[in-house]
């Protein structure tokens, strides 16, 4: 065997932009964003996801028919995150959660900036922040907040 | 802005500690102090530079180290005529067979007029100065001609 | 199934940190010794297939030169799946049912511990809506397992000390040999039959699903004929999976070996321990599980069987 030498180590980063299409679906979804509007789109159940998916996701059919949500609604489950890491929406502790928009059936991935875990409960209403310049991107929905918080 | 959104960019970062592992790291080390070590394989006995700690062809580990003198043979070349970042065109990229290695290296040819690089020349490694070697590739600053005489075809026929 | 498919060997190695082998050097002495185990070569072998990711080892293509562990040449048969190794040993179970391959070799390997795997894991992510976030792999098991506190059906999560762990960060290799029938008998006297192998995936928006249960391992595991068991091997990445897993495979009072492994690793380790528990007469009728992606997102569940081929 050979003797194991003494470990060279380098530090590596592999970063890169991806430019995707969006498609006539997630496009619609982000352009709301960037007009302060989310948009879900009706299940052949009649569920309204949020966000929108191009196909059922129980029986593969082409969905089309957008919805214009609220940028309020529940919290259906969260976790605190006390250490956030590199691209995370805040750089402080914050809890990730499910939140239901008013008019939707489904919970989105979004940060809450709650300040403190003890804020967190199931059932919590929040409200989105909105980032100032907003592109058309996910990270236009900055995040959401207690809705009591607000002005 | 009012025209709808049809792209989106994505900027992805990861970090790593890389580490080449133990046949990369002894190699590299060689390279710090001026030397060119591969490996043979104990069943097929080809002899690879770089080392990678395991034969592909046989998928058996390469424990056997080699010193190779660094001397060796272009098997193919390639002038080209564009700017390439720290080149002047035209420069020339050579495969090389480094003598008692079983596979070809790619290196620049210096030292030399791009038009008199061709199969079979025998060339040598300049190296950076001693204060300068770090443990990568970059201490072979390119091949020279040796003014050795043509190898014949037959000794680099396999690896063109 | 046609042909009637065993686990014929294996061999796995797994440390918190690998500090100096690189993959191939880790995954070599595993491979060599799974095709030892039962006297063969790379030559031997009719279908070769891995399981990995390149994110994890931080260049393209390393997949293919993982390939240096293995012996390709003269040109063989070979496939890559970019999940858990178990998924690939489906893929080999597939292969094996086409006359003129009788042997397979899966293997899988990972060392997350150079990089970030927290925040690698957020890549396998829709790249639209969810990657852009960043979310770290731990805090989407958070919210399973705060949404199966809600759900009132897991008492056993309640209280103080059942906080999600941090995601395990394990290097490691695993290889698995498949064989055929006769060939089987040949190669072992204790083959572990592969009775019923599926895999099932559930909808990738989180939202959508329901958390608190897992209808594609329940789909997974009536697909594969997974009734009867006497013990069970899940492929556990945090502790409160194990839970769920239980409640949709309607296991009851069966011994239960949870592992999460390596990443990548740790599913086809699990198909490899299940095969040691059968071979070794732990079990007579086991049933095996792998998971991959957030949140039990996909689920392969495997029956096996000692004793003769029926």
């Amino acid at each position: 065997m050979t003797a194991v030498p003494e470990v060279l180590v380098a530090e590596h980063a592999i970063e890169y932009t991806y430019t995707r299409s969006t498609g006539p679906i997630i496009g619609a979804f982000l352009t709301g964003l960037r007009d302060k509007q989310i948009k879900g789109i009706r299940a052949i159940d009649g569920r309204v996801i949020v966000p929108p998916v191009e196909y059922d996701p129980v029986t593969s059919d082409d969905l089309h028919e957008l919805v214009d949500v609220g940028d309020a609604g529940v919290v259906t489950t969260w976790s605190w995150n006390a250490t956030p890491v590199a691209g995370q929406p805040l750089d402080r502790p914050f809890a990730w959660a499910l939140v239901r928009l008013d008019g939707a059936d489904t919970g989105m991935l979004a940060a809450v900036d709650a300040g403190d875990e003890a804020q967190m409960h199931t059932g919590m209403r929040v409200r989105a922040r909105w980032a100032d310049g907003r592109v058309g991107s996910i990270r236009d929905l900055l995040c959401f907040e207690l809705e009591g918080d607000l002005a | 802005m009012t025209e709808p959104v049809t792209m989106v960019e994505t900027p992805i970062r990861l970090d790593y500690s890389y580490t080449p592992g133990v046949a990369s790291s002894r190699f590299l080390r060689s390279l710090e102090h001026g030397q060119i070590v591969g490996q043979r394989c104990p069943r097929c006995l080809k002899v690879y530079m770089p080392p990678r700690g395991a034969c592909s062809m046989c998928g058996v580990a390469t424990d056997e180290e080699i010193v190779l003198d660094g001397k060796g043979t272009v098997t193919t070349f390639c002038v080209t005529n564009v700017p390439s970042p720290g080149l002047t065109p035209p420069y020339v990229t050579a495969w090389i067979r480094l003598d008692g290695a079983d596979i070809t290296s790619m290196f620049l040819i210096q030292e030399c007029d791009p038009a008199e690089v061709r199969l079979g020349m025998r060339v040598e490694p300049v190296w950076v100065d001693e204060s300068e070697r770090q443990p990568n590739l970059g201490n072979i600053r390119y091949y020279r001609p040796t003014g050795e005489p043509d190898a014949p075809y037959d000794d680099y026929k396999d690896y063109v | 199934m046609r042909r009637d498919v065993a686990i014929v060997s294996w061999a796995s190695f797994e440390t918190p940190s690998e500090p100096a082998r690189n993959e191939v050097e880790m995954l070599l002495p595993v491979i060599q010794e799974a095709l030892g185990n039962v006297g063969m070569t790379q030559q031997d072998i009719g279908f070769t297939v891995s399981g990995s990711s390149d994110y994890l080892q931080g260049f393209p293509f390393a997949f293919v030169g993982a390939l240096d562990a293995v012996g390709a040449w003269p040109p063989i048969r070979e496939s890559h799946v970019e999940m858990d190794g178990a998924f690939a040993l489906y893929e080999a179970v597939n292969v094996l049912q086409e006359e003129g391959i009788d042997t397979a070799l899966v293997y899988a390997f990972a060392r997350p511990s150079r990089g970030e795997l927290d925040r690698t894991l957020a890549l396998q992510l829709d790249p639209y809506a969810v990657a852009p976030l960043w979310p770290d792999a731990r805090g989407l098991a958070g919210l399973q397992a705060q949404a199966m506190k809600d759900s009132g059906r897991y008492p056993q999560l309640l209280g103080a000390g059942h906080e999600v762990p941090p995601t395990v960060v394990a290097d490691g290799a695993v290889a698995v040999v498949l064989a055929v029938g006769d060939r089987a008998r040949e190669l072992t006297k204790t083959p572990a039959w592969i009775r019923g192998i599926d895999h099932r995936i559930e909808p990738p928006a989180l939202g959508v699903r329901d958390l608190t249960t897992s209808a594609s391992t329940t789909a997974a595991a009536a697909k594969a004929g997974a009734t009867g068991v006497d013990a069970a091997w899940l492929h556990v990445p945090y502790p409160h999976q194990e839970l769920v897993l239980r409640a949709a495979l309607s296991l009851v009072d069966q011994p239960v070996y949870s592992a999460a492994g390596p990443v990548m690793v740790g599913g086809l380790a699990q198909l490899a321990a299940a095969a040691a528990g059968v071979a070794g007469g732990k079990a007579r009728r086991a049933v095996a599980h792998a998971t991959s992606g957030p949140c039990l997102q996909q689920n392969l569940v495997a029956v096996l069987e000692g004793g003769d081929a029926a």
